[in-house]
Protein backbone atom coordinates (compact mmCIF):
# COMPACT_ATOMS: atom_id res chain seq x y z
CA UNK A 1 0.00 0.00 0.00
CA UNK A 2 1.84 2.93 -1.47
CA UNK A 3 -0.51 5.73 1.11
CA UNK A 4 0.62 4.24 3.95
CA UNK A 5 3.94 5.48 3.27
CA UNK A 6 3.04 8.92 3.13
CA UNK A 7 1.31 8.69 6.78
CA UNK A 8 2.95 11.59 8.47
CA UNK A 9 3.86 9.81 11.37
CA UNK A 10 2.31 6.64 13.97
CA UNK A 11 1.80 2.96 13.51
CA UNK A 12 -0.64 3.03 9.81
CA UNK A 13 1.51 0.60 8.48
CA UNK A 14 1.10 -1.34 11.66
CA UNK A 15 -2.56 -1.63 11.39
CA UNK A 16 -3.26 -5.45 12.11
CA UNK A 17 -5.22 -6.74 8.62
CA UNK A 18 -8.23 -9.81 9.23
CA UNK A 19 -7.41 -13.23 7.72
CA UNK A 20 -9.39 -14.03 4.72
CA UNK A 21 -8.63 -12.07 2.23
CA UNK A 22 -9.30 -14.19 -1.69
CA UNK A 23 -6.25 -12.29 -3.03
CA UNK A 24 -9.01 -10.77 -5.64
CA UNK A 25 -11.83 -9.01 -4.17
CA UNK A 26 -10.53 -9.51 -0.96
CA UNK A 27 -13.38 -9.49 1.61
CA UNK A 28 -16.06 -8.26 -0.82
CA UNK A 29 -17.58 -12.01 -1.28
CA UNK A 30 -17.19 -12.81 2.46
CA UNK A 31 -19.28 -9.33 3.15
CA UNK A 32 -21.70 -10.53 0.57
CA UNK A 33 -22.13 -13.88 2.62
CA UNK A 34 -21.71 -13.20 5.88
CA UNK A 35 -20.50 -9.48 6.90
CA UNK A 36 -21.33 -9.67 10.81
CA UNK A 37 -18.91 -12.58 10.79
CA UNK A 38 -16.28 -11.05 8.75
CA UNK A 39 -16.72 -8.14 11.32
CA UNK A 40 -16.54 -10.15 14.48
CA UNK A 41 -13.21 -11.85 13.17
CA UNK A 42 -11.76 -8.71 12.53
CA UNK A 43 -12.66 -7.64 16.11
CA UNK A 44 -11.60 -11.30 17.46
CA UNK A 45 -7.99 -11.14 15.39
CA UNK A 46 -7.33 -7.56 15.43
CA UNK A 47 -9.12 -6.02 18.49
CA UNK A 48 -10.69 -2.92 18.83
CA UNK A 49 -8.53 -1.51 15.55
CA UNK A 50 -8.48 -3.84 11.94
CA UNK A 51 -8.44 -4.11 8.71
CA UNK A 52 -10.24 -5.84 5.55
CA UNK A 53 -10.51 -5.03 1.94
CA UNK A 54 -13.40 -4.86 -0.38
CA UNK A 55 -11.23 -4.72 -3.74
CA UNK A 56 -9.55 -1.27 -3.98
CA UNK A 57 -10.60 0.00 -1.21
CA UNK A 58 -9.31 -0.21 3.02
CA UNK A 59 -12.10 -0.72 5.33
CA UNK A 60 -10.59 -0.38 8.59
CA UNK A 61 -13.18 -0.90 11.03
CA UNK A 62 -13.38 0.32 14.99
CA UNK A 63 -15.06 -1.12 17.80
CA UNK A 64 -15.17 -1.26 21.43
CA UNK A 65 -15.87 2.53 23.27
CA UNK A 66 -12.48 4.22 22.85
CA UNK A 67 -12.10 3.31 18.93
CA UNK A 68 -15.86 4.28 18.70
CA UNK A 69 -16.03 7.51 20.37
CA UNK A 70 -13.44 8.50 18.07
CA UNK A 71 -15.73 7.68 15.11
CA UNK A 72 -18.45 9.21 16.23
CA UNK A 73 -17.05 12.54 17.69
CA UNK A 74 -15.10 12.96 14.33
CA UNK A 75 -16.13 16.27 11.90
CA UNK A 76 -17.14 15.48 8.50
CA UNK A 77 -13.61 17.41 7.75
CA UNK A 78 -12.13 14.63 9.25
CA UNK A 79 -14.57 11.40 8.38
CA UNK A 80 -16.82 12.16 5.87
CA UNK A 81 -20.69 10.68 5.41
CA UNK A 82 -21.16 11.52 2.46
CA UNK A 83 -18.30 9.85 -0.09
CA UNK A 84 -18.40 6.37 2.01
CA UNK A 85 -21.29 4.89 0.49
CA UNK A 86 -21.13 4.37 -3.01
CA UNK A 87 -24.15 2.18 -3.76
CA UNK A 88 -26.33 5.01 -2.84
CA UNK A 89 -25.56 7.12 -5.53
CA UNK A 90 -27.91 5.21 -8.31
CA UNK A 91 -30.72 4.91 -5.61
CA UNK A 92 -30.86 8.85 -5.40
CA UNK A 93 -29.98 9.24 -9.07
CA UNK A 94 -26.64 10.30 -10.76
CA UNK A 95 -26.73 13.66 -12.19
CA UNK A 96 -29.70 14.82 -9.74
CA UNK A 97 -27.53 18.22 -8.93
CA UNK A 98 -28.37 18.70 -5.23
CA UNK A 99 -28.80 22.48 -3.61
CA UNK A 100 -27.60 21.35 -0.41
CA UNK A 101 -24.69 18.58 1.10
CA UNK A 102 -26.05 15.69 2.72
CA UNK A 103 -25.23 17.28 6.20
CA UNK A 104 -27.61 20.73 5.31
CA UNK A 105 -30.82 18.36 3.53
CA UNK A 106 -30.42 15.87 7.25
CA UNK A 107 -30.84 19.47 8.55
CA UNK A 108 -33.73 20.78 6.51
CA UNK A 109 -35.79 17.55 7.28
CA UNK A 110 -35.14 17.70 10.09
CA UNK A 111 -36.37 21.29 10.50
CA UNK A 112 -39.47 20.57 8.36
CA UNK A 113 -40.94 17.38 9.49
CA UNK A 114 -38.51 15.37 12.88
CA UNK A 115 -38.24 18.49 15.22
CA UNK A 116 -40.69 17.44 18.77
CA UNK A 117 -43.57 20.37 17.93
CA UNK A 118 -44.14 17.95 15.16
CA UNK A 119 -43.77 14.70 16.96
CA UNK A 120 -47.73 14.99 18.58
CA UNK A 121 -49.10 15.35 14.65
CA UNK A 122 -47.18 12.43 13.61
CA UNK A 123 -48.84 10.77 16.04
CA UNK A 124 -51.74 11.37 14.91
CA UNK A 125 -51.63 10.04 11.17
CA UNK A 126 -49.13 7.28 12.09
CA UNK A 127 -52.63 6.08 14.09
CA UNK A 128 -54.87 6.40 11.23
CA UNK A 129 -52.33 4.54 8.84
CA UNK A 130 -51.75 1.21 11.14
CA UNK A 131 -55.84 1.54 11.72
CA UNK A 132 -56.18 1.35 8.22
CA UNK A 133 -54.16 -1.18 7.65
CA UNK A 134 -55.74 -3.45 10.36
CA UNK A 135 -59.18 -2.55 8.89
CA UNK A 136 -58.31 -5.08 6.01
CA UNK A 137 -57.80 -8.06 8.16
CA UNK A 138 -60.13 -10.47 8.85
CA UNK A 139 -60.78 -11.88 12.54
CA UNK A 140 -58.23 -14.01 11.68
CA UNK A 141 -55.41 -14.66 9.10
CA UNK A 142 -51.69 -14.70 8.13
CA UNK A 143 -49.43 -11.57 7.19
CA UNK A 144 -45.60 -11.92 5.55
CA UNK A 145 -43.80 -9.45 8.05
CA UNK A 146 -41.69 -8.00 5.37
CA UNK A 147 -44.27 -7.44 2.33
CA UNK A 148 -46.76 -5.85 5.91
CA UNK A 149 -44.11 -3.92 7.33
CA UNK A 150 -42.79 -2.62 4.24
CA UNK A 151 -46.34 -1.12 2.56
CA UNK A 152 -47.20 0.15 6.35
CA UNK A 153 -44.08 2.31 6.45
CA UNK A 154 -44.42 3.78 2.84
CA UNK A 155 -47.74 4.73 4.01
CA UNK A 156 -46.64 6.48 7.29
CA UNK A 157 -43.58 8.16 5.69
CA UNK A 158 -45.20 9.87 2.92
CA UNK A 159 -47.92 10.71 4.55
CA UNK A 160 -45.46 12.28 7.56
CA UNK A 161 -43.12 13.73 5.68
CA UNK A 162 -43.98 14.73 2.27
CA UNK A 163 -48.30 15.01 3.14
CA UNK A 164 -51.05 13.14 3.00
CA UNK A 165 -52.15 14.71 -0.63
CA UNK A 166 -49.33 12.58 -1.66
CA UNK A 167 -49.87 9.74 0.26
CA UNK A 168 -53.41 9.05 -1.07
CA UNK A 169 -51.78 8.24 -4.23
CA UNK A 170 -49.90 5.68 -3.56
CA UNK A 171 -50.55 2.15 -3.43
CA UNK A 172 -48.96 -1.20 -2.83
CA UNK A 173 -46.86 -1.79 -6.13
CA UNK A 174 -45.02 1.85 -4.71
CA UNK A 175 -43.89 -0.19 -1.77
CA UNK A 176 -42.61 -3.08 -3.70
CA UNK A 177 -40.74 -0.54 -6.21
CA UNK A 178 -39.38 0.39 -3.24
CA UNK A 179 -37.92 -2.63 -2.02
CA UNK A 180 -36.53 -3.15 -5.31
CA UNK A 181 -34.58 -0.07 -4.69
CA UNK A 182 -33.37 -1.54 -1.33
CA UNK A 183 -32.63 -4.66 -2.91
CA UNK A 184 -29.99 -2.43 -5.60
CA UNK A 185 -27.56 -2.47 -2.84
CA UNK A 186 -25.07 -4.98 -3.51
CA UNK A 187 -21.64 -4.75 -2.00
CA UNK A 188 -20.20 -4.96 -5.69
CA UNK A 189 -20.90 -1.15 -5.75
CA UNK A 190 -17.68 -0.74 -4.15
CA UNK A 191 -16.14 -2.13 -6.99
CA UNK A 192 -18.50 -1.14 -9.47
CA UNK A 193 -22.35 1.14 -8.82
CA UNK A 194 -23.41 0.17 -12.09
CA UNK A 195 -22.02 -3.39 -12.54
CA UNK A 196 -24.45 -5.22 -15.48
CA UNK A 197 -26.10 -7.45 -12.42
CA UNK A 198 -29.72 -8.25 -12.06
CA UNK A 199 -30.37 -6.72 -8.28
CA UNK A 200 -28.68 -3.26 -10.27
CA UNK A 201 -30.93 -3.74 -13.43
CA UNK A 202 -33.69 -3.81 -11.12
CA UNK A 203 -32.75 -1.08 -8.99
CA UNK A 204 -32.65 1.42 -11.91
CA UNK A 205 -35.91 0.25 -13.54
CA UNK A 206 -37.56 0.53 -10.07
CA UNK A 207 -36.20 4.35 -9.95
CA UNK A 208 -37.56 4.76 -13.73
CA UNK A 209 -41.37 3.67 -12.61
CA UNK A 210 -40.93 5.87 -9.26
CA UNK A 211 -40.19 8.75 -11.45
CA UNK A 212 -43.03 8.00 -13.87
CA UNK A 213 -45.78 7.91 -10.95
CA UNK A 214 -44.07 11.05 -9.82
CA UNK A 215 -44.59 12.33 -13.45
CA UNK A 216 -48.12 11.30 -13.30
CA UNK A 217 -49.46 12.66 -10.14
CA UNK A 218 -47.39 16.14 -11.35
CA UNK A 219 -49.24 16.44 -14.81
CA UNK A 220 -52.55 15.37 -12.80
CA UNK A 221 -52.25 18.32 -10.87
CA UNK A 222 -50.96 20.81 -13.14
CA UNK A 223 -54.21 19.81 -15.31
CA UNK A 224 -56.12 20.70 -12.02
CA UNK A 225 -54.72 23.49 -11.03
CA UNK A 226 -52.92 25.02 -7.76
CA UNK A 227 -54.63 24.01 -4.62
CA UNK A 228 -57.23 26.50 -3.89
CA UNK A 229 -57.06 28.85 -0.84
CA UNK A 230 -57.36 26.65 2.47
CA UNK A 231 -56.73 23.35 0.73
CA UNK A 232 -53.93 21.48 2.17
CA UNK A 233 -51.09 21.85 0.19
CA UNK A 234 -47.98 18.96 0.26
CA UNK A 235 -44.45 18.94 -0.56
CA UNK A 236 -45.18 18.41 -3.98
CA UNK A 237 -47.09 21.48 -4.91
CA UNK A 238 -44.83 23.23 -2.87
CA UNK A 239 -41.62 22.28 -5.12
CA UNK A 240 -43.78 22.43 -8.36
CA UNK A 241 -44.73 25.93 -7.30
CA UNK A 242 -40.74 27.07 -7.40
CA UNK A 243 -40.36 28.40 -10.84
CA UNK A 244 -37.02 29.16 -12.53
CA UNK A 245 -36.28 32.82 -14.04
CA UNK A 246 -38.02 31.91 -17.29
CA UNK A 247 -41.31 31.22 -15.05
CA UNK A 248 -40.95 27.30 -15.69
CA UNK A 249 -40.59 24.53 -13.05
CA UNK A 250 -37.72 24.60 -11.61
CA UNK A 251 -37.53 20.87 -10.18
CA UNK A 252 -38.19 18.05 -12.55
CA UNK A 253 -40.38 15.13 -11.83
CA UNK A 254 -36.65 12.84 -11.65
CA UNK A 255 -35.32 15.46 -9.30
CA UNK A 256 -38.24 15.01 -6.88
CA UNK A 257 -38.07 11.70 -6.90
CA UNK A 258 -34.87 11.81 -6.06
CA UNK A 259 -35.42 14.15 -3.25
CA UNK A 260 -38.40 11.70 -2.25
CA UNK A 261 -35.99 8.81 -2.12
CA UNK A 262 -33.00 10.35 -0.43
CA UNK A 263 -35.71 11.92 2.65
CA UNK A 264 -37.45 7.83 2.86
CA UNK A 265 -34.58 5.51 2.31
CA UNK A 266 -33.05 6.28 5.61
CA UNK A 267 -36.27 5.42 7.83
CA UNK A 268 -37.99 2.81 5.79
CA UNK A 269 -36.25 -0.39 5.66
CA UNK A 270 -34.72 0.19 9.41
CA UNK A 271 -38.28 0.90 10.47
CA UNK A 272 -39.78 -2.31 8.98
CA UNK A 273 -36.73 -4.20 9.84
CA UNK A 274 -36.91 -3.23 13.34
CA UNK A 275 -40.64 -3.46 13.71
CA UNK A 276 -40.40 -7.02 12.29
CA UNK A 277 -37.81 -8.64 15.04
CA UNK A 278 -39.84 -7.15 17.35
CA UNK A 279 -42.60 -8.74 16.44
CA UNK A 280 -40.53 -11.84 16.25
CA UNK A 281 -38.69 -11.51 19.49
CA UNK A 282 -42.35 -11.07 20.71
CA UNK A 283 -42.97 -14.85 19.82
CA UNK A 284 -40.09 -16.52 20.60
CA UNK A 285 -40.28 -14.70 23.96
CA UNK A 286 -43.56 -14.98 25.33
CA UNK A 287 -43.12 -13.67 28.79
CA UNK A 288 -41.69 -10.40 27.71
CA UNK A 289 -44.84 -10.27 25.48
CA UNK A 290 -47.33 -10.96 27.96
CA UNK A 291 -45.74 -7.68 30.09
CA UNK A 292 -46.16 -5.47 27.30
CA UNK A 293 -49.36 -6.62 26.34
CA UNK A 294 -50.15 -6.19 29.66
CA UNK A 295 -48.89 -2.63 29.28
CA UNK A 296 -51.11 -1.72 26.73
CA UNK A 297 -53.73 -3.20 28.17
CA UNK A 298 -53.74 -0.96 31.08
CA UNK A 299 -53.04 2.32 29.19
CA UNK A 300 -56.22 1.30 26.71
CA UNK A 301 -58.52 1.08 30.14
CA UNK A 302 -56.42 4.46 31.71
CA UNK A 303 -57.19 6.31 28.70
CA UNK A 304 -61.00 5.23 27.80
CA UNK A 305 -59.52 3.45 24.26
CA UNK A 306 -57.42 7.10 23.58
CA UNK A 307 -53.47 6.86 23.16
CA UNK A 308 -52.07 10.20 23.74
CA UNK A 309 -48.21 11.29 23.10
CA UNK A 310 -47.58 11.74 26.77
CA UNK A 311 -48.96 7.76 27.09
CA UNK A 312 -46.00 6.73 24.35
CA UNK A 313 -43.42 8.24 26.40
CA UNK A 314 -44.61 6.37 29.50
CA UNK A 315 -44.40 2.47 28.57
CA UNK A 316 -41.29 0.94 29.87
CA UNK A 317 -41.97 -2.62 28.55
CA UNK A 318 -42.22 -2.07 24.98
CA UNK A 319 -40.27 1.07 24.69
CA UNK A 320 -37.57 -1.78 26.54
CA UNK A 321 -38.23 -4.10 24.26
CA UNK A 322 -37.89 -2.05 21.06
CA UNK A 323 -34.32 -1.29 22.30
CA UNK A 324 -33.60 -4.70 22.99
CA UNK A 325 -34.71 -5.20 19.40
CA UNK A 326 -32.46 -2.23 18.12
CA UNK A 327 -29.01 -3.67 20.29
CA UNK A 328 -29.76 -7.54 18.91
CA UNK A 329 -30.72 -6.63 15.48
CA UNK A 330 -29.48 -3.68 14.17
CA UNK A 331 -30.72 -2.57 11.03
CA UNK A 332 -27.71 -0.83 9.89
CA UNK A 333 -24.67 -3.25 10.61
CA UNK A 334 -21.88 -1.33 9.19
CA UNK A 335 -21.71 2.92 9.15
CA UNK A 336 -19.01 4.16 7.09
CA UNK A 337 -16.82 7.28 6.54
CA UNK A 338 -14.09 7.73 4.10
CA UNK A 339 -10.94 9.92 6.10
CA UNK A 340 -10.70 13.13 4.41
CA UNK A 341 -7.03 13.37 6.97
CA UNK A 342 -4.76 11.46 8.71
CA UNK A 343 -6.39 10.40 11.79
CA UNK A 344 -5.43 8.57 14.92
CA UNK A 345 -6.87 5.95 16.72
CA UNK A 346 -5.49 4.20 20.01
CA UNK A 347 -1.54 4.67 18.90
CA UNK A 348 -2.72 3.75 15.28
CA UNK A 349 -2.64 5.99 12.09
CA UNK A 350 -5.39 5.73 9.74
CA UNK A 351 -4.33 7.30 6.59
CA UNK A 352 -6.28 9.97 4.71
CA UNK A 353 -8.32 7.91 1.80
CA UNK A 354 -9.12 4.93 3.55
CA UNK A 355 -12.85 3.88 4.48
CA UNK A 356 -13.57 3.87 8.32
CA UNK A 357 -15.98 1.54 9.87
CA UNK A 358 -18.28 1.08 13.26
CA UNK A 359 -20.28 -1.64 13.28
CA UNK A 360 -23.53 -1.83 15.56
CA UNK A 361 -23.82 -5.16 15.43
CA UNK A 362 -20.49 -6.56 16.84
CA UNK A 363 -20.20 -3.33 19.38
CA UNK A 364 -23.83 -3.54 20.59
CA UNK A 365 -22.97 -7.19 21.53
CA UNK A 366 -19.85 -6.66 23.37
CA UNK A 367 -19.59 -8.93 26.02
CA UNK A 368 -17.20 -6.44 28.10
CA UNK A 369 -20.53 -3.87 27.94
CA UNK A 370 -23.31 -6.21 27.90
CA UNK A 371 -24.01 -9.37 30.10
CA UNK A 372 -24.82 -12.11 28.53
CA UNK A 373 -24.85 -10.18 25.76
CA UNK A 374 -26.50 -12.44 23.08
CA UNK A 375 -30.03 -12.99 25.30
CA UNK A 376 -32.72 -10.58 24.56
CA UNK A 377 -33.50 -9.05 28.09
CA UNK A 378 -36.00 -5.88 28.03
CA UNK A 379 -34.46 -5.37 31.69
CA UNK A 380 -31.68 -4.17 30.27
CA UNK A 381 -33.31 -0.52 30.14
CA UNK A 382 -35.43 -0.71 33.07
CA UNK A 383 -34.75 1.55 36.23
CA UNK A 384 -32.67 1.44 37.53
CA UNK A 385 -31.19 -0.37 35.01
CA UNK A 386 -30.24 1.81 31.63
CA UNK A 387 -27.70 -0.38 29.77
CA UNK A 388 -28.08 2.08 26.98
CA UNK A 389 -27.14 5.25 28.54
CA UNK A 390 -24.38 3.48 30.34
CA UNK A 391 -22.82 2.41 27.14
CA UNK A 392 -23.01 5.15 24.88
CA UNK A 393 -20.38 4.42 22.20
CA UNK A 394 -21.25 0.46 22.21
CA UNK A 395 -25.16 0.59 22.48
CA UNK A 396 -24.94 2.07 19.05
CA UNK A 397 -28.06 0.97 16.96
CA UNK A 398 -28.55 4.52 15.75
CA UNK A 399 -25.34 5.86 15.77
CA UNK A 400 -24.20 8.22 18.26
CA UNK A 401 -22.65 11.81 18.40
CA UNK A 402 -22.78 14.22 15.63
CA UNK A 403 -24.05 11.69 12.97
CA UNK A 404 -26.72 10.00 15.54
CA UNK A 405 -29.79 8.76 13.16
CA UNK A 406 -32.02 12.77 13.24
CA UNK A 407 -35.12 10.44 13.10
CA UNK A 408 -34.47 8.38 16.29
CA UNK A 409 -37.08 9.75 18.21
CA UNK A 410 -39.56 9.83 15.15
CA UNK A 411 -38.82 6.08 14.48
CA UNK A 412 -39.39 5.34 18.70
CA UNK A 413 -42.37 7.21 18.79
CA UNK A 414 -43.77 5.59 15.40
CA UNK A 415 -42.76 2.05 16.88
CA UNK A 416 -44.70 2.72 20.39
CA UNK A 417 -47.76 3.80 18.37
CA UNK A 418 -47.93 1.07 15.89
CA UNK A 419 -47.87 -1.77 18.71
CA UNK A 420 -49.89 0.11 21.07
CA UNK A 421 -52.66 -0.34 18.40
CA UNK A 422 -51.35 -3.78 17.36
CA UNK A 423 -50.61 -5.45 20.35
CA UNK A 424 -53.88 -4.13 22.02
CA UNK A 425 -56.41 -5.54 19.70
CA UNK A 426 -54.50 -8.24 18.15
CA UNK A 427 -53.21 -11.54 19.63
CA UNK A 428 -49.92 -12.72 17.43
CA UNK A 429 -48.76 -16.00 17.04
CA UNK A 430 -45.70 -17.80 15.05
CA UNK A 431 -46.80 -19.48 11.76
CA UNK A 432 -42.82 -20.92 10.95
CA UNK A 433 -40.85 -22.05 13.97
CA UNK A 434 -39.62 -19.09 15.64
CA UNK A 435 -35.72 -20.13 15.32
CA UNK A 436 -36.56 -19.86 11.62
CA UNK A 437 -37.21 -16.29 11.35
CA UNK A 438 -33.91 -14.83 9.66
CA UNK A 439 -32.27 -12.01 8.06
CA UNK A 440 -31.04 -11.79 4.64
CA UNK A 441 -27.17 -10.12 4.74
CA UNK A 442 -27.06 -10.28 0.89
CA UNK A 443 -27.36 -6.99 0.47
CA UNK A 444 -26.02 -3.79 2.31
CA UNK A 445 -29.05 -3.11 2.86
CA UNK A 446 -30.48 -6.01 5.48
CA UNK A 447 -34.27 -7.40 5.29
CA UNK A 448 -35.82 -10.28 6.62
CA UNK A 449 -35.30 -13.51 4.87
CA UNK A 450 -39.07 -14.78 3.06
CA UNK A 451 -40.53 -16.75 4.62
CA UNK A 452 -41.51 -14.69 7.60
CA UNK A 453 -45.15 -15.50 8.02
CA UNK A 454 -47.06 -14.54 11.21
CA UNK A 455 -50.85 -15.54 12.10
CA UNK A 456 -53.09 -12.89 13.49
CA UNK A 457 -56.17 -13.08 15.78
CA UNK A 458 -58.51 -10.47 16.79
CA UNK A 459 -58.44 -10.39 20.64
CA UNK A 460 -62.14 -10.82 21.99
CA UNK A 461 -61.56 -8.24 25.22
CA UNK A 462 -58.68 -6.88 27.41
CA UNK A 463 -57.75 -10.19 29.03
CA UNK A 464 -54.44 -11.91 27.00
CA UNK A 465 -56.03 -15.21 25.80
CA UNK A 466 -58.52 -18.33 26.94
CA UNK A 467 -55.13 -20.45 27.95
CA UNK A 468 -52.95 -17.59 29.19
CA UNK A 469 -49.95 -17.75 26.72
CA UNK A 470 -50.13 -15.64 23.92
CA UNK A 471 -47.72 -17.92 21.86
CA UNK A 472 -48.64 -21.27 23.52
CA UNK A 473 -48.25 -23.21 19.99
CA UNK A 474 -44.78 -22.31 19.35
CA UNK A 475 -43.60 -22.38 22.22
CA UNK B 1 -30.75 24.39 46.09
CA UNK B 2 -29.79 26.24 42.72
CA UNK B 3 -28.30 23.96 39.62
CA UNK B 4 -26.68 24.73 36.88
CA UNK B 5 -27.72 23.64 33.10
CA UNK B 6 -25.27 21.99 30.68
CA UNK B 7 -26.04 21.19 26.93
CA UNK B 8 -23.60 19.03 25.23
CA UNK B 9 -23.33 20.51 21.67
CA UNK B 10 -21.67 17.76 20.72
CA UNK B 11 -24.65 15.38 20.72
CA UNK B 12 -27.67 18.20 20.68
CA UNK B 13 -29.58 17.46 17.45
CA UNK B 14 -31.52 20.51 18.06
CA UNK B 15 -34.97 18.78 18.37
CA UNK B 16 -36.16 20.79 20.52
CA UNK B 17 -37.81 18.47 23.31
CA UNK B 18 -36.08 20.64 25.88
CA UNK B 19 -38.08 23.92 24.92
CA UNK B 20 -41.32 22.64 24.87
CA UNK B 21 -40.87 21.47 27.88
CA UNK B 22 -39.25 24.07 29.88
CA UNK B 23 -39.47 27.26 27.93
CA UNK B 24 -37.74 29.54 30.61
CA UNK B 25 -35.27 27.43 30.35
CA UNK B 26 -34.52 26.49 26.89
CA UNK B 27 -34.45 27.90 23.67
CA UNK B 28 -32.82 26.14 20.36
CA UNK B 29 -30.88 28.71 17.86
CA UNK B 30 -30.59 29.32 14.26
CA UNK B 31 -27.64 27.17 15.05
CA UNK B 32 -30.23 24.32 15.61
CA UNK B 33 -28.87 23.69 19.28
CA UNK B 34 -30.29 24.11 22.42
CA UNK B 35 -29.43 26.98 24.37
CA UNK B 36 -29.72 27.50 28.59
CA UNK B 37 -31.40 30.72 28.47
CA UNK B 38 -30.70 31.45 32.71
CA UNK B 39 -27.26 31.24 34.41
CA UNK B 40 -28.61 29.45 37.24
CA UNK B 41 -32.05 27.76 37.65
CA UNK B 42 -33.57 27.25 41.14
CA UNK B 43 -35.95 24.52 42.76
CA UNK B 44 -38.76 25.84 41.33
CA UNK B 45 -38.02 24.70 37.70
CA UNK B 46 -36.01 21.78 38.80
CA UNK B 47 -39.32 19.62 37.56
CA UNK B 48 -39.54 21.41 34.22
CA UNK B 49 -35.76 21.14 33.62
CA UNK B 50 -35.38 17.15 34.74
CA UNK B 51 -38.19 16.66 32.20
CA UNK B 52 -36.44 18.03 29.49
CA UNK B 53 -33.23 16.23 30.25
CA UNK B 54 -35.23 12.93 30.87
CA UNK B 55 -36.91 13.30 27.17
CA UNK B 56 -34.26 14.91 25.32
CA UNK B 57 -33.99 12.50 22.40
CA UNK B 58 -29.90 12.14 22.35
CA UNK B 59 -29.58 12.82 26.34
CA UNK B 60 -27.48 16.25 25.35
CA UNK B 61 -29.00 17.90 29.06
CA UNK B 62 -27.14 17.23 32.19
CA UNK B 63 -28.43 19.44 35.29
CA UNK B 64 -25.43 19.99 37.33
CA UNK B 65 -25.74 21.06 41.61
CA UNK B 66 -24.29 24.18 42.17
CA UNK B 67 -22.72 24.34 45.48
Amino acid sequence: MTDTTTAPTGRSADIPKVSGDDGGTGHLEELRVDPIGLMQRVRDECGDVGEFRLADNDVVLLSGAEANEVFFRASDDELDQAAAYPFMTPIFGEGVVFDATPEERRRALHNQSLRDKFMRGHAATITAEIERMLAEWDDEGEIDLLDWTAELFIYTSTSCLIGPRFREELDVSVAHLFHELERGTDAIAFVDPYADIDSFRRRDAARAALVERVQGIMARRRAAGPPAEGEERDLVDVLMSIKDPDGNEHFSADVITGMFISMMFAGHHTTSTTASWFIIEMLRNPDVMAAVVAEMDALADAGGGEITYQDLREVPWLEASIKETLRLHPPLILLLRLAKVPVEVEGYTIPAGKLVGASPAVSNRLPEAFDDPDRFDPSRYVEPRQDDLDNPWNWIPFGAGRHRCVGAAFAMMQLKTIFCILLRDWELTAAQPPETYRNDHSKMVVQLAQPCMVRYRRRSGPTVVEDGSPTGESA
Amino acid sequence: MAFRIVVDSDLCQGHGVCENEAPELFEVGRDMLAHVLVEQADESQRRAAEAAAKYCPTHAITLVPVL
